[in-house]
């Protein structure tokens, strides 16, 4: 009885700890993650927990009002040192024209991962591309090329490696203009993002990520989700190249004869 | 001013000379002459031909064949002699100042053909069909579009009175070149080719672009989703890609197309450093017949990297602000 209670438990810790799934492999013998992805959350309102509240923006009403969510946060509020809590804090009051969402800029890691829209990942032994809806923005992930990102970037310089069933991809060499989502939450250029894609079963990726950025927090500190795949037979990444939707708020004011 | 000139490097010749002008308006298949016959294209796991890698399709060629021009192909020596003098007029146009646009020295920044790897061939022009080298005449239907879409232009005014006024390139949306069809201008003619599975992805360089080509034989999207690159799915035909292109919208208007415009790529690995791309406009309500183009891509070292175009637009930003100026100076 006691032995079988033993192996009982040994069985929960193991599935706790790895997932028992094996995906299926590419040619080459890594987990084939290929597909066309999707978070399901409300994280890119706001990456901590958050209640419903009104949206930023009066007259869109209720079809734009922040929708309520549990956060992708792990172990507590964002470790933020006191100045840059202060910041962020700024960044939300001023967040209508600040997040760089709302120009079309590219939305940075790990925000692009958990955008509303589905991303691709393509999948070679050398090269891992990652496609977004947003922007159109795209990461090549280099896979047996290591190197110091060149120089700085909104996506960033993203080297990956397999662990048995995980995706790992390191990135670095951001730039400060990236948030995490609309509320405020931010990083410096000295963020480090460590993500990693884990096959949970054929339809669902487990995502992880580790941010470290001493300049605004205290300590590195976790996210993670879900993935889920985009099921439909006829799923796309379609073209949403957002600029021309965003000129007349950045220049609209520089027409001629627009009044100041 | 440390131009290193690589045209020596490669030329490559699509097309073997005995099939020149005298040729049937078809296309000829491409026979490269510096590859010998046994070389055949290596497959993916999946059994795709692969064509991954890194490629430039930079070249000297224009487009439409020259008028003063009545061949389909230069001699290696005359293509050398036209490459050197545009590489030096490239160079000589780096003294500010000397044409209107220049403010600094394109060498210096690499903006120049002449550095970087280079796709050159004997071709007089890129189009090979029609055979005289040059776009066919315009239907009645495309000319009349083409006069409106100038009055309107011009109806909305100067360049820069608005930014809706200036080009989808100026503005970051999307180079002409950027395609489909993907042509080259002078730098940034870079393009990463990668296959998994189902798909094909190309990673345009210039504006960092994603072109992704399902090869599952759906159909195209829906009529009434239109983008600007397009809705393009791919197919194999022996060890050419074929991309068919359509749901263009009437923004990009490539050579006064319009949005029903049907594109049809061919991407053919002709050797380990070459694929030879084709492509052939198909738009009845434009031209009076298809034609076709083909330009060799050759193969480049990686990495490419991201272009941020449009979060760094401040060129737009000030030639706009600087027109406000103008303006009010005037009117003081």
């Amino acid at each position: 009885m006691r032995v079988v209670a033993c192996l009982l438990l040994a069985a929960t810790i193991a599935s706790a700890q790895t997932p028992a799934y094996k995906a299926p492999r590419t040619a080459d013998g890594q987990p084939n993650l290929n597909g066309i992805w999707q978070a399901l959350n409300e994280a890119y309102w706001d990456i901590e927990g958050h209640g419903a509240a009104p949206g930023p923006v009066l007259a869109l009403g209720a079809s734009a009002a922040v929708a309520p969510g549990l956060g992708i946060v792990e172990g507590g509020p964002i470790p933020y040192r006191p100045e840059a809590a202060v910041k962020k804090k700024e960044n939300f009051d001023k967040r209508l024209t600040l997040d760089p969402e709302i120009k079309c800029y590219l939305p940075g890691v790990p925000r692009a991962n958990y955008m509303p829209y589905p991303f691709q990942i393509i999948q070679t032994p050398k090269y891992i591309m990652m496609v977004y809806t947003f922007a159109r923005a795209v990461r090549t992930i280099y896979m047996d090329d290591h190197k110091e990102a060149p120089a700085d970037s909104w996506m960033g310089w993203s080297n990956g490696h397999w662990e048995a069933e995980t995706l790992v991809v390191d990135t670095t060499g951001f730039n400060d203009q990236t948030w995490f989502d609309r509320a405020g939450n931010f990083h410096s250029d000295e963020l480090h993002v460590v993500e990693r894609f884990t096959a949970a079963d054929k339809d669902h990726l487990l995502y992880e990520a580790t941010i470290e950025d001493p300049k605004v927090f205290t300590r590195p500190w976790k996210m993670s989700m879900p993935l889920y795949r985009r099921v439909e037979k006829n799923a796309e990444v379609l073209e949403f190249n957002c600029v021309e939707f965003v000129e007349d708020l950045i220049y609209g004011h520089l027409r001629k004869g627009a009044s100041k | 001013m440390t131009r290193v000139l690589g045209i020596v490097a490669t030329f490559v010749l699509l097309t073997p000379v005995t099939l020149t002008a005298q040729a049937p308006a078809r296309v000829t298949p491409a026979v490269p002459s510096k590859t010998n016959t046994t070389w055949r294209v290596s497959r993916t796991p999946d059994g795709q031909p692969d064509l991954q890698g890194f490629w430039t399709n930079t070249t000297y060629t224009p487009l439409e064949r020259p008028k003063n021009v009545n061949k389909p192909f230069f001699t290696e020596a005359e293509a050398l002699e036209l490459a050197k003098k545009a590489a030096d007029n490239e160079e000589a146009q780096t003294e500010p100042g000397t044409i209107a646009d220049v403010h600094y020295d394109f060498t210096q920044f690499g903006l120049d053909r002449s550095q970087g790897a280079q796709a050159l061939n004997l071709r007089t022009s890129m189009i090979v069909d029609p055979p005289d080298g040059r776009i066919p005449p315009m239907t009645a239907e495309g000319q009349k579009r083409t006069t409106e879409r100038a009055e309107a232009a011009k109806r909305r005014g100067a360049a820069t009175d608005a930014v809706q006024n200036q080009s989808l390139s100026v503005r970051c949306i999307l180079m002409d070149r950027d395609g489909p069809p993907m042509l080259p201008g002078a730098y940034n003619n870079n393009y990463q080719i990668v296959q998994t599975p189902g798909y094909v992805m190309i990673l345009v360089e210039m504006l960092h672009q994603p072109r992704i080509i399902p090869l599952d034989g759906r159909s195209q999207l829906p009529q009434n989703v239109r983008q600007l690159m397009g809705s393009s799915r791919g197919h194999w035909e022996g060890d050419t890609l074929v991309v068919e292109t359509t749901n263009f919208t009437d923004k990009t208007a490539f050579q006064g197309s319009s949005a029903n415009m049907r594109l049809i790529e061919r991407f053919t690995r002709v050797a380990e450093d070459t694929i030879q791309y084709q492509f052939t406009v198909d738009d009845p309500s434009t031209w009076t017949k298809p034609w076709t183009a083909e330009l060799p891509m050759e193969k480049t070292i990686p990495p490419i990297f991201e272009h941020a175009c449009h979060e760094g637009n401040y060129g737009l930003y000030n030639t706009l602000a600087g027109a406000r100026e103008e303006e009010k100076k005037t009117s003081k």
